[in-house]
C-alpha cells in the first residue's frame, strides 16, 4: 500500500466500505419463499403473496437506472420524473433563499456597522431564530393563502438567520486598520462598503450562506411533505403512500446527492473569497 | 513670524480612566514642522505618540487643541495626509499591485487604468519590488516586503504630509536597515514632508532633520526638539564616523533614560510652550570635540 497516495488509499477504503455495506444489506433481506415450499395452511392464510419488506440494494439500483434514464417524464399529477420533482424543490429553495439573502445581507451590514441597530434588533433575532421554520407553516398558509408561496416563505424564514448573523458578525469584525486605510484614502461610505468591508467580511458571510443553503435543503423536504403537489419531499411521501419503498430509498439518496452538490457549490464560492491575513 | 507648514497647537488628549475620572495622556503639545522636513518623534510607550499620529492623520479627535496644515485646521482623514501603519495595513485579498493602484485610483480618480498601473508599478520599483512579486498577495510576502508596499502606496499618492507610525517596529534589524536606506533614497528624490514615530534612536538620527522628544505620560509634553547636525546624504556606516553622531546619540539616550522620567508628570500650567530647541554641533568648535563631556546641550 506504500505506493499509493493518501487520496488513493482513502478512495480504496471508501469503495471497500461501500461494497461491504451493500453486500451486508443485500444478504440481510430474506428471500421470498417460493409458493411450492409452502404448506397448505400457509397458502390458505395468504403466505404466498409477496411480503412488503425493505428492498435490497439491487432493486434500488434498478429503480435508479429506470428513473435516471428518463428523469423528466410527466404522466399526470402523481407520476412525474425525479428530475421534475427535484427541479421544483430546487426552484423553491433558490427563490426563498435568494429573497432571504436580499434581506439578510443588507440588514446584516446595518447591524454590523451600527451598535444601536445591533442592540435594537438583537432581541427580535434571538426570539425568532430558534423557531422551527415549519411552525410558521399554518400562519403562512392562512395569510398567504397559497401553498406554493407558503413553502417558499418557510425556506425564506429558515435561511435568513445564519446569513443575517454571520453578515453582522463579519462586518463588525472587519479590522479597524482596513477601515482606516479606507478613511485615509477618502473613500465614501458606499465605496468603503464595497471595496473594503464586503471583501473583508466575505468569508464569514459566505460561511453563513453555506449554512443557510444546507438548512434550506433540509427544510424543503419537510415543507413539501406538508404542502404536497410537487417536489422531492412530496415525492418521498407519495411513494410511501404507494408503499414503494424502493422509490423512497432512491429519493432519499437523491436528496443527499443534491444537498451535497449545493454545499459543494458554496464551497467553491467560499474558496474564491477566502484570503490569508 | 510666519506659521510653519504644519502647526500643532496646544494639543491635549484625555481619556476616561475607567474609575470615573480622566487620564491626561499629553497636555499642551505644541510644535511645528516645515515643508520638506523629516521629523521623528521619540518617547516611551504610553506618552501618546500614536495618539498624536492618529490626530494628525485625522483618525482621532483631540480633547483640546488644533492641528493646522497649510493654514487650515485638520478635521477628518484626507488624501493630503498619507499614513504608513506599523502593521502595514495592506488589504490581504488584493495583490501587491492592486493594493497600490487602489490608493492611486482614490488619489487620481480621472486617470486611466493604464496610467494608474504605470504609476503604481513605478513606485513599487522604487522600493525594489518588480516582476512577478507585485502580483502576489501580501500574505505571500515577507514582513519587509509588505512594509515596502505600504511605503510605495503612501509615496505614490504624493501626500502633502507623510505620517509613519513606527513603520519598522515589526521588522528584524537587518531588514530594517535595508528599508531605512530605501526610505532615505525615495525621500531624497521628493520634497516630501515626513512625520515619523519611532522607538529606535539610531533610526531617528539616520533619518531625521529634527527629533522631538516626549516626556513620559501621563501629562506628557514635547520637551525638546533636537536638530540633527549631520549633513545629508547620510548612510548608516558614514554617520557613525561623524563627530556629532555620538554627542547627539548620548543626548537622546540620556533624555530617554533619565530626563524623560524626571520631567514627567509635571503639569507645566503655563499653557502653550514650544519645545526647547537643542543644537549639538561639534564641528564648529574644533577643540571641544576632543573633550570628555559628551553631553553638551546648547540652549537658545
Amino acid at each position: 500500500m506504500g505506493s499509493f497516495s493518501l487520496n488513493q488509499r482513502a478512495a480504496i477504503w471508501s469503495l471497500v466500505i461501500l461494497v461491504v455495506s451493500l453486500f451486508v444489506w443485500e444478504m440481510s433481506i430474506p428471500a421470498q419463499q417460493a409458493a411450492g415450499e409452502l404448506t397448505e395452511y400457509e397458502r390458505l392464510t395468504g403466505g404466498g403473496r409477496p411480503k412488503a419488506g425493505v428492498p435490497p440494494p439491487s432493486q434500488v439500483l434498478v429503480k435508479a437506472w429506470e428513473q435516471l434514464s428518463n428523469p423528466f417524464y410527466d404522466a399526470g399529477p402523481n407520476d412525474k420524473g425525479i428530475g421534475i420533482q427535484i427541479g421544483y424543490s430546487i426552484y423553491r429553495v433558490l427563490t426563498g433563499y435568494s429573497l432571504a439573502a436580499l434581506v439578510a445581507i443588507p440588514l446584516g451590514f446595518l447591524i454590523g456597522m451600527s451598535p444601536v441597530a445591533y442592540k435594537a434588533l438583537n432581541p427580535f433575532i434571538q426570539v425568532l431564530r430558534p423557531i422551527s421554520p415549519l411552525a410558521w407553516m399554518p400562519l403562512a398558509l392562512f395569510i398567504i393563502q397559497d401553498s406554493e408561496a407558503s413553502a417558499i416563505f418557510v425556506i425564506f424564514i429558515c435561511s435568513i438567520w445564519p446569513m443575517l448573523i454571520n453578515t453582522a458578525f463579519g462586518v463588525a469584525g472587519v479590522r479597524a486598520d482596513w477601515v482606516n486605510v479606507a478613511r485615509t484614502h477618502e473613500l465614501g461610505p458606499l465605496r468603503t462598503a464595497f471595496t473594503v468591508i464586503l471583501p473583508a467580511a466575505a468569508p464569514t458571510i459566505v460561511t453563513g450562506m453555506r449554512i443557510s443553503i444546507g438548512i434550506a435543503w433540509l427544510v424543503i423536504v419537510a415543507a413539501e411533505m406538508l404542502v404536497g403537489g410537487t417536489g422531492i419531499g412530496y415525492y418521498v411521501w407519495n411513494e410511501w403512500n404507494n408503499l414503494d419503498l424502493t422509490s423512497v430509498i432512491f429519493s432519499i439518496l437523491m436528496i443527499g446527492v443534491v444537498g451535497m452538490a449545493l454545499d459543494a457549490a458554496f464551497g467553491v464560492l467560499q474558496r474564491a473569497v477566502a484570503y490569508v491575513e | 513670524m510666519s506659521k510653519p507648514f504644519l502647526s500643532i497647537e496646544n494639543l491635549t488628549q484625555t481619556f476616561p480612566d475607567g474609575k470615573g475620572g480622566n487620564l491626561t495622556v499629553f497636555e499642551d503639545a505644541s510644535f511645528g514642522v516645515e515643508k520638506g522636513e523629516f521629523v521623528c518623534i521619540l518617547g516611551h510607550s504610553g506618552c501618546g505618540k500614536s495618539t498624536i499620529m492618529n490626530i494628525l492623520a485625522g483618525l482621532a479627535e483631540p480633547t483640546r487643541g488644533v492641528v493646522k496644515m497649510d493654514g487650515y485646521a485638520v478635521s477628518g482623514p484626507s488624501l493630503d495626509r498619507g499614513v504608513v501603519f506599523q502593521n502595514y495595513s495592506l488589504l490581504p485579498w488584493l495583490s501587491t499591485l492592486k493594493n497600490v493602484t487602489f490608493a492611486v485610483q482614490a488619489r487620481f480618480p480621472n486617470w486611466s487604468k493604464a496610467q494608474v498601473t504605470k504609476h503604481a508599478t513605478k513606485y513599487l520599483e522604487m522600493v525594489g519590488l518588480h516582476g512577478d512579486v507585485i502580483h502576489r498577495k501580501p500574505s505571500q510576502l515577507s514582513g519587509g516586503m509588505r512594509q515596502r508596499v505600504s511605503i510605495a502606496r503612501a509615496f505614490a499618492n504624493h501626500p502633502k504630509l507623510l505620517l509613519l507610525d513606527e513603520p519598522f517596529g515589526a521588522l528584524d534589524a537587518l531588514t530594517r536597515g535595508t528599508i531605512q536606506d530605501e526610505l532615505l533614497k525615495i525621500w531624497g528624490g521628493t520634497e516630501q514632508t515626513v512625520f515619523m514615530i519611532t522607538h529606535d534612536i539610531d533610526e531617528a538620527i539616520l533619518l531625521a532633520d529634527r527629533i522631538l522628544l516626549m516626556t513620559n505620560g501621563p501629562f506628557a509634553r514635547v520637551a525638546e526638539s533636537v536638530e540633527i547636525t549631520i549633513p545629508r546624504p547620510r548612510t548608516r556606516t558614514q554617520i557613525i564616523e561623524h563627530p556629532n553622531y555620538y554627542a547627539i546619540r548620548n543626548h537622546l539616550v540620556h533624555f530617554l533614560g533619565t530626563r524623560s522620567r524626571e520631567l514627567a508628570g509635571k503639569q507645566s500650567g503655563e499653557g502653550a510652550k514650544a519645545p526647547r530647541t537643542v543644537r549639538i554641533d561639534k564641528t564648529t568648535s574644533t577643540e571641544a570635540a576632543e573633550e570628555a563631556p559628551v553631553l553638551r546641550a546648547v540652549n537658545d
